[in-house]
């Protein structure tokens, strides 16, 4: 690492003679991690530099204290595009902040590439951040702007044109050199703020919501941007958001947050596919919850009871161990709608119902269906064999909902509790 | 509602005064510049090329006798004023800075009560303040006497007051809050999370206050520059109080040509210098600082 700034590195040196054997036995694992936050926790309010900041943070009270983050271990690979997901408030920018050195933990480490950078203050951490509001400076052209950090750790003047230039070529903004941030658009001003960030070739880039300001088509197109930057640089992102759309276009990994802590970690399908609470169930796409019992094994599959006890069968494999009573999870876009006497091919999980609602959505349609036993599922029906409106589905019809098993998920019923919590963060 | 607006007289009343809002908003003040300030003006751009005296009358004869006089028999007093002036802007400048960036930045919940310190001395008179300051100055006051007789470190016949000192020390103390305040509001509207980015991007702390806040902060620093030059270069209570015949400035020289000697042709030229010499000042400093720059 030679961009590394000098003072950095005598710190980073000290840091790791205290910190044993372990690193030199596995060197290969030191380099396959970015940064590992060990424990990392981050209490608002208890102190009076803390108080100041809270007031960034949704859902803190400045008087009070409040944990944003609680003792979070995470490993976020080298290369990769990592999303910190979930509802404002959660500790994901706080974290952000965190690695980037604009906050302090309150206990806890933070390596980078293997080395202790906790106490860093933000100027000695090869890190750079994109930030939310793209905190341009104003008084600079674009080329300045970009130059700032080549400038700060004193690269040649020959150098830090070429940079720059390469920089904005990759951003798709050359000859934008002498505009003044007031005058670019806020898409044009997004790419400028990554440019800043990417020409220093930081470790880790993190972002802060940078897509939040950008209407929702701009938004997308710099989504798919953003993607293909990244692999092009082959720099690891930490990418902090709300939208579990933004967050499954383009990450590698997901961490979903919530009230300081993550729930799950995984790839987007895996995320989608096979949620393992109800909050991650609930944050990531539309989930049906069905509350139901265990009623013992059969065949490798695992026997739920519904209210009305109706057996609802999952794969053995995917139920995590819960006892008492849990949820059946599944997914709009998994469940068949047929007429309500037609033969279905057994095996296949399989409910009654009414169709109360109807929603034309072009792509699909959206039918809400009230269940015999109770409640209601959301169902997502693409618009293939049936299109024109004789043909969907209307209000009042009974039809059965069918769905094979592997697609169910098993998450622990929380009950009141989690609604409870779920009302918390509205 | 809608009924009334489609009346067609009603809205087409409307629109006029809506139309003539703004000049008659503005109409108090243009009177008001217009019979105290032009009319002055073009009073005062009159007599300075008049002759005569109180007792004959002042007639408008196109003699330049005035500005000659005035460019060639004060510079002294021209001197003066442009170096205490001067040097006390740059002192504001200097005492003024920390405490504006203080305030804005370390402030806190104390923020009101320190801003209500820094212009808690206008509830007091400009007059009494300084003269309190020959009291401050003066050679057995507080801070001499101390020096003296206490700590002995001064000689016992060292004097303050009356020198150019004095006049400075007078000037920059009257006119520091006019030059905290409008830095204090350039500072305070910087954006924190600039100051983070600057951080983010290797900037050290001298770096990022060198690169980012004292750049931002220039408008503010040029506003109160010229809120304090102006005032100081034309001010003459301070050369008069606490000054003498030796550090006269060029307001104590209008002030004796106008009251004094009642020599009006030759105070309105003095005058008419006085505005241009600070008009140029300030467009030089406008274009050395580029505050256009800066808003653009």
């Amino acid at each position: 690492m030679p961009i590394l700034a000098a003072t950095g590195r005598d710190r980073i040196a000290r840091s790791e003679g205290g910190s044993g054997s372990g690193e030199e036995e596995n060197p290969a694992r030191v380099t396959d991690v970015a940064v590992r936050l060990v424990q990392l926790t981050k209490r608002f309010g208890g102190d009076t530099t803390g108080k100041r900041v809270a007031t960034y943070v949704d859902g803190a009270k400045a008087d009070d204290t409040f944990l944003a983050v609680d003792h979070i271990d995470l490993e976020v690979r080298d290369g990769e595009f990592f999303s910190l997901l979930g509802p404002s408030g959660c500790g994901k920018t706080t974290t952000l902040r965190m690695i980037g050195g604009f906050e302090q933990p309150t206990s806890g480490l933070i390596e980078l590439k293997g080395e202790d950078v906790s106490w860093l203050p933000a100027y000695q951490r090869n890190v750079n951040t994109v930030f939310q509001n793209y905190a341009l400076f104003p008084h600079l052209t674009v080329f300045e702007n970009v130059a700032f950090g080549l400038r700060r750790r004193k690269v040649a003047d020959a150098d830090i044109k070429q940079r720059v230039g390469d920089m904005l070529e990759l951003v798709e903004l050359p000859g934008y050199e002498r505009r003044k941030p007031g005058q670019l658009s806020g898409g044009q001003a997004q790419r400028v703020a990554l440019a800043r960030a990417l020409v220093n070739k930081p470790a880790v880039l993190l972002l802060d919501e940078p897509l939040g300001a950008l209407d929702l088509k701009l938004r997308k197109q710099m989504q798919v941007e953003l993607k293909r930057i990244q692999q092009e640089v082959r720099i690891t992102f930490i990418y902090v958001t709300h939208d579990q759309e933004e967050a499954m276009t383009m990450s590698d990994r997901i961490a979903v947050m919530n009230k300081g802590k993550y729930e799950q970690l995984g790839d987007p399908e895996v995320l989608y596919e096979r949620p393992q609470t109800r909050f991650v169930a609930g944050f990531l796409g539309v989930s049906n919850l069905l509350r139901a019992t265990p009623d013992g094994p059969v065949d490798g599959y695992a026997v739920y009871r519904l209210a009305d006890a109706t057996a609802v069968r999952v794969p053995q494999q995917l139920v995590q161990g819960e006892s008492g009573p849990v949820a059946i999870g599944v997914r709009p876009e998994k469940i068949r709608l047929s007429e309500a006497k037609a033969d279905v091919a057994p095996g296949l999980n399989r409910l009654a119902g009414v169709i109360s609602d109807a929603s034309y959505l072009g792509v699909s349609t959206q039918y809400i269906v009230s269940l015999a036993g109770g409640g209601s599922v959301t169902v997502y029906e693409q618009n293939v064999e049936r299109a024109t409106k004789s043909e969907l589905w209307t209000a009042g019809e009974s039809v059965q909902l069918t769905w094979v098993p592997e697609h169910s998920f098993v998450v622990a019923d929380e009950g009141s509790a989690s609604n409870a919590a779920q009302e918390d963060l509205s | 509602m809608t009924a009334v607006v489609a009346t067609p007289p009603r809205p087409s009343v409307l629109r006029r005064i809506a139309r003539l809002a703004p000049y008659i908003l503005l109409t108090p003040g243009l009177l008001w510049l217009l019979y105290f300030f032009i009319w002055p003006l073009a009073q005062m751009t009159l007599m300075s090329v008049s002759s005569g005296t109180l007792d004959t009358g002042f007639h408008v004869t196109g003699t330049l006798k005035s500005f000659s006089d005035a460019l060639t028999k004060f510079g002294t007093q021209w001197g003066n004023s442009l170096l205490y002036g001067g040097t006390s802007t740059v002192l504001d400048f200097l005492i003024g800075f920390p405490v504006a960036y203080t305030i804005a930045f370390k402030g806190g919940r104390y923020k009101n009560l320190l801003l209500f310190m820094v212009i808690a001395p206008f509830f007091t008179s400009f007059l009494i303040r300084t003269i309190s300051w020959q009291i401050l100055l003066g050679d057995e006051g507080p801070i001499l006497a101390f020096l003296k007789h206490t700590l002995g470190i001064v000689p016992v016949d060292f004097s303050i007051l009356y020198s150019p000192v004095a006049v400075i020390s007078g000037l920059t103390y009257n006119f520091l809050p006019f030059m905290i305040l409008p830095m204090y509001v350039a500072l305070e509207k910087i954006d924190f999370r600039l100051l983070e980015a600057a951080g983010d991007l290797y900037g050290s702390s001298w770096q990022t206050f060198r690169r980012v806040t004292f750049p931002l902060a220039l408008p503010g620093v040029f506003a109160g520059s010229i809120l304090t030059f102006i005032p100081a270069m034309g001010d003459y209570v301070n050369a008069e109080l606490l000054g003498s015949p030796k550090t006269r400035m060029i307001g104590n020289v209008i002030q004796g040509r106008f009251l004094q000697s009642t020599d009006y042709p030759s105070a309105s030229a003095l005058s008419l210098l006085l505005m241009l010499g600070i008009l140029i000042a300030v467009g030089i400093y406008a274009r050395a600082l580029g505050t256009e720059e800066l808003t653009g």
